[in-house]
């Protein structure tokens, strides 16, 4: 458990932010001039706030009311930078040692550095250089690991061919993460738990699917990136089709693609826009994917769109549409209505193991 | 050509080579350390201490030269205390001619350091940092590897500058053969009397062999230090 609350001046700008993370990953969310790296810096050491409380594990890495600040170097935390900040004067050998070689030859191999070792820095790609960075971080046996937006520079393909090292990662290290990020596709694949910042302050934290399934974040995270994020389970394969039908508490829900092998545990990402809501079950319908839900919530936001919440089951789902047909089919909490889940809608980087 | 230098001109040869060999050595430390001070800290007097470190590259060399007469010589306070302190005596010594050609070669020596101090990225050292690493090894690992060609540069100048060192140098000490007679001195002592003009070439010519080896030594320094960042 880390437990963060950390106030600094900066400039014009008051940085004022707490919240805990448990083990895992914690994702810190929000538009670029939140706060967000800020926090991290003053996690790290970096940044020295003005007032406030820094523990992991109940022990102060800074404490104002103590006098308590360790030095980055007595903090045991590793740090992933948005640039990597590979020593550009050492092999990749030497960068992944230069903080020890805890568990190396497993850190190399789950990174697949092998064939990377030997090389400068300048010779690598961007994403080559985040997984070496990676590496170096988690080789200094870190209590704690930071990514400040680690894929932020890389385009779409090096992000997809990175993000499963990530997740393996977070799978098989025992290192709780702070990971901050303002792509929800991101968050939604390897988070655990969310907080959303919004100038300085945190507005909203909690588990990931429950605070992204929330009316109330569709505004923090922009209309376009809401939508709820579950866990579901592989339970059939389609072959001639090429579909994969993920069972969840609220029903089943087929996607295109051969995911995973029966029973394992996949998370999807259902974007709110891509969420249609119907009174009654529709018949002949192209979209393969109908599940009854109840409504929870209805949010009017500021333009012409409204933020449904919906219970499938145990889970949360959320949906948008405007304004005009909510008024239309009078929806309102508590109603039993379906939501229909276009396949396709479910893109691949929405789709984490 | 060879012929042409006498006795007297390889000594001077010699003595300019000791001269600013010595200058750079005692100087670079210092070179370093300001140079580190100015890239990185901010501090009250800081441009006061960026205006004094420039002053002998804007003032005329006579009056550099003076000063260090008055504060260096015999009777000077730092002259004096020197003398009975430890035996170091500058005053028409070839140590004086050292001490003015490190003075003047200063300015050059820390505008270089400092724009490879300036070139290294920080963040490089906050990530050794968040890595475990004490100041001393990060100083060690990381800054001083990277600030390498700005110091080698800011060396190469230097020596340059302190073997070309003429104004500064004949105030302080004068052209004493053998004892404080540099390249530079012995050319114009060469000039007052009439037909030495092969021994004047011939220390023109090596004067500019020096300085070429100097630029030519400090390419390649630059250019083996950017393989290595950039090499496989």
């Amino acid at each position: 458990m880390i437990s963060v609350d950390v106030k600094k001046r900066l400039g014009a700008f008051q940085l004022d932010t707490q919240f805990e993370a448990p083990n895992g990953v914690t994702a810190i969310f929000g538009r670029s001039g939140s706060g967000k790296t800020s926090v991290v810096n003053a996690v790290a050491g970096l940044l020295r706030p003005d007032a406030g409380r820094i523990t992991i594990a109940g022990t102060a890495l800074f404490d104002q009311a103590s006098k308590t600040y360790l030095a980055p170097q007595q903090r045991r935390i590793g740090y992933v930078f948005q640039d990597a900040r590979l020593f550009p004067h050492m092999t990749v050998m030497r960068n992944l040692g230069y903080g020890g070689t805890h568990d190396a030859a497993r850190v190399i191999e789950v990174l697949g550095l092998e064939q990377l070792l030997d090389r400068m820095p300048a010779r690598l790609s961007g994403g080559e250089r985040q997984r070496v960075a990676l590496g170096r971080a988690l080789m200094s046996d870190p209590q704690l690991l930071l990514m400040d937006e680690p894929l932020a520079a890389l385009d779409a393909p090096r992000k997809a061919e990175i993000l499963p090292f990530f997740e393996r990662l977070r799978d098989e290290v025992q290192v709780p993460i702070l990971y901050v990020s303002h792509d929800v596709s991101e968050v939604a694949r390897l988070a655990t738990t969310l907080v959303i910042m919004e100038k300085g302050r945190v507005t909203t934290s909690g588990p990931v699917g429950t605070v992204l399934s929330r009316p109330e974040t569709v505004p923090l995270v922009g209309p376009r990136a809401a939508g709820a994020v579950i866990e579901t389970k592989v339970a059939g394969r389609l072959l001639d089709d090429g579909l994969t039908e993920l069972a969840f508490s609220g029903g089943r829900i087929m996607l295109p693609g051969l995911l995973g092998v029966l029973g394992q545990t996949v998370r999807i990402r259902i974007p709110a826009q891509d969420v249609i809501l119907a009174k009654h079950r529709p018949a002949d319908l192209s979209a393969l994917n109908v599940l009854p839900v109840t409504i929870t919530q209805v949010a009017q936001g500021k333009g012409p769109g409204v933020a449904v919440g919906l219970r499938a089951g145990e889970d949360q789902l959320l949906a948008r549409v405007t304004r005009r047909s909510a008024l239309r089919m009078e929806l309102a909490v508590g109603q039993q209505i379906y939501a229909i889940i276009k396949a396709t809608a479910v893109g691949p980087e929405d789709i984490g193991t | 050509m060879i012929e042409a230098l006498g006795p007297e001109e390889w000594t001077a040869i010699l003595l300019s080579l000791r001269v600013a060999l010595v200058a750079m050595l005692a100087a670079l430390p210092l070179a370093v350390w300001i140079a580190y001070v100015l890239a990185r800290k901010t501090f009250p007097g800081r441009q006061l201490l960026n205006g004094v470190v420039h002053l002998p590259l804007v003032l005329p060399p006579v009056v550099t030269g003076y000063l260090l007469l008055v504060l260096f010589g015999q009777q000077g306070p730092l002259g004096g205390f020197l003398d009975q302190t430890f035996g170091i005596t500058f005053a028409f010594r070839w140590t004086g001619a050292a001490l003015a050609a490190a003075v003047m070669a200063f300015p050059l020596m820390v505008r270089a350091i400092r724009l490879g101090f300036e070139a290294v990225d920080p963040g490089l050292e906050q990530a050794a940092a968040t890595l475990g690493a004490s100041r001393w090894r990060i100083w060690r690992t990381v800054t001083l590897p990277l600030v390498l060609p700005g110091i080698l540069a800011g060396t190469i100048l230097g020596f340059a500058k302190a073997l070309g060192e003429f104004g500064a140098t004949i105030t302080f000490v004068a052209a004493i053969p053998g004892e404080t007679q540099t390249i530079p001195t012995a050319i114009y002592g060469l000039l007052q009397v009439p037909g030495r003009e092969p021994a004047i070439v011939s220390l023109v010519i090596v004067s500019i062999i020096l300085a070429m080896g100097a630029l030519l030594v400090s390419e390649w320094l630059a250019r083996r230090m950017a393989q290595r960042l950039g090499g496989t």
